[in-house]
């Protein structure tokens, strides 16, 4: 295992990166991409383990891939110490949250019908909404702009949602369009 | 209960909605494989669509309530949400089955994926579709929002409030830039105390 491991991380860099991680995971409210910000603080700014633009191209490849968004964790794993890194990120980050996930499902599914259960799900249904359409705008914005390409993307984004609205198309088949619009330079 | 046009759902003798659920864990594992591998640019909107439109596990209602308990709760959002609807059906191994059907094959595509960027990164059409894919998984995300934003006629904090507490959630997160635990604290706080108040 040794050979995989990254020359510059040392054991000891490993189990700091896996429990920075476990940390992490337990501030990911809203989601993993929260945290991003202080990932980058402690793989790029602290220990320089990667640089600023390895840390950026590994969002937006676990993007662009299929699968949760989440798997850039694992990405930024990967780039910091190979395979031996994504295990430390991947699991430091879904331990914690998914242990406690299960235990206060369970919790709330045996409480379910009880007056504070069902009031705390219909008071934050309309802030999972906001969240989303914040969610949507966050990552729109960056493509966004005045340029050619700027109001190509623009396009894009609108047709992908009336798309989605409108039709029982698959978002795959949109994605594969953004790719080729994007490819060509229009975007 | 009315139930929105194209979703999955039978009605008993009593007018009772039944509705169809996974068979198995390997059902789970294949039905959460099958939309993470749809889900580029995140599994969020074919989440929904795969299990509220198609599958009619859940009625668009619970996939809202589920949804907003795995965006309070710490840690990936569609994960969380696969992890209570295994749980649901079939407990921890559910759960299980539903997360490691959603991780597995995509976290091997990405790694891959990963090693080939770092070969074609300076080529103007890679990093090109990488861009035109990210505008599309941004408006998928505003399609999703769009399509869910119906839950809030029926919200029992009554269609304006909700509006409001959803759009306040907006302008929090997106312009003043707070942190989500402040939002979740005040304005979440906020919502289910008066929601406390109109449940009876």
């Amino acid at each position: 295992m040794s050979a995989l491991v990254h020359p510059a991380l040392s054991g000891a860099d490993l189990l700091g990166l896996f429990g920075h991680f476990l940390v992490l995971s337990l501030l990911a409210i809203g989601g993993a991409i929260t945290t991003a910000p202080d990932m980058h603080r402690y793989v790029v700014a602290e220990h320089h383990w990667i640089s600023d633009a390895q840390f950026s191209a590994s969002i937006a490849i676990a993007q662009a891939a299929p699968g949760p968004n989440v798997l850039f964790v694992a990405v930024i794993g990967w780039n910091v110490a190979g395979p031996v890194g994504a295990l430390a990120t991947m699991a430091g980050t879904m331990l914690p949250s998914t242990a406690l996930t299960l235990i206060a499902t369970r919790w709330g599914q045996r409480r379910r019908d009880t007056r504070f259960v069902r009031a705390f799900k219909t008071g934050l249904t309309p802030l999972t909404i906001g969240l989303l359409v914040a969610t949507g705008w966050l990552l729109a914005r960056p493509y966004v702009d005045l340029s050619a390409r700027g109001v190509g993307a623009i396009v894009l984004i609108g047709v992908s949602i009336a798309l989605m609205l409108r039709t029982r198309v698959s978002p795959m088949w949109l994605v594969g369009l953004g790719a080729v619009v994007g490819a060509l330079g229009w975007a | 209960m009315t139930m929105p046009a194209g979703e999955v759902c039978e009605r008993d003798a009593d007018g009772t909605v039944t509705r169809p659920g996974p068979t198995s864990t390997g059902d789970l594992f294949f039905t959460f494989n099958r939309l993470a591998l749809q889900g580029f640019g995140g599994v969020l909107a074919v989440a929904q669509r795969e299990l509220v439109e198609r599958k009619g596990w859940l009625s668009r209602e619970e996939f809202v309530e589920m949804l907003a308990l795995s965006q309070v709760l710490p840690g990936p959002n569609v994960v969380n949400l696969g992890l209570m609807l295994g749980d649901r059906f079939f407990g921890v191994k559910g759960a299980l089955a539903a997360v490691a059907g959603m991780l597995a094959v995509p976290l091997v595509i990405v790694l891959v994926l990963t090693a080939a960027y770092a070969e074609f990164s300076r080529v103007a059409a890679v990093s090109g579709a990488l861009r035109g894919m990210g505008a599309v998984a941004a408006g998928l995300i505003i399609a999703t929002a769009i399509r869910l934003m119906t839950t809030l006629g029926s919200n029992r904090l009554g269609p304006p409030l909700a509006t409001a507490f959803a759009f306040f959630t907006f302008v929090t997160i997106v312009w003043l830039r707070w942190p989500l635990l402040w939002v979740v604290a005040g304005l979440g706080t906020t919502a289910v105390a008066i929601a406390y108040a109109r449940t009876p």
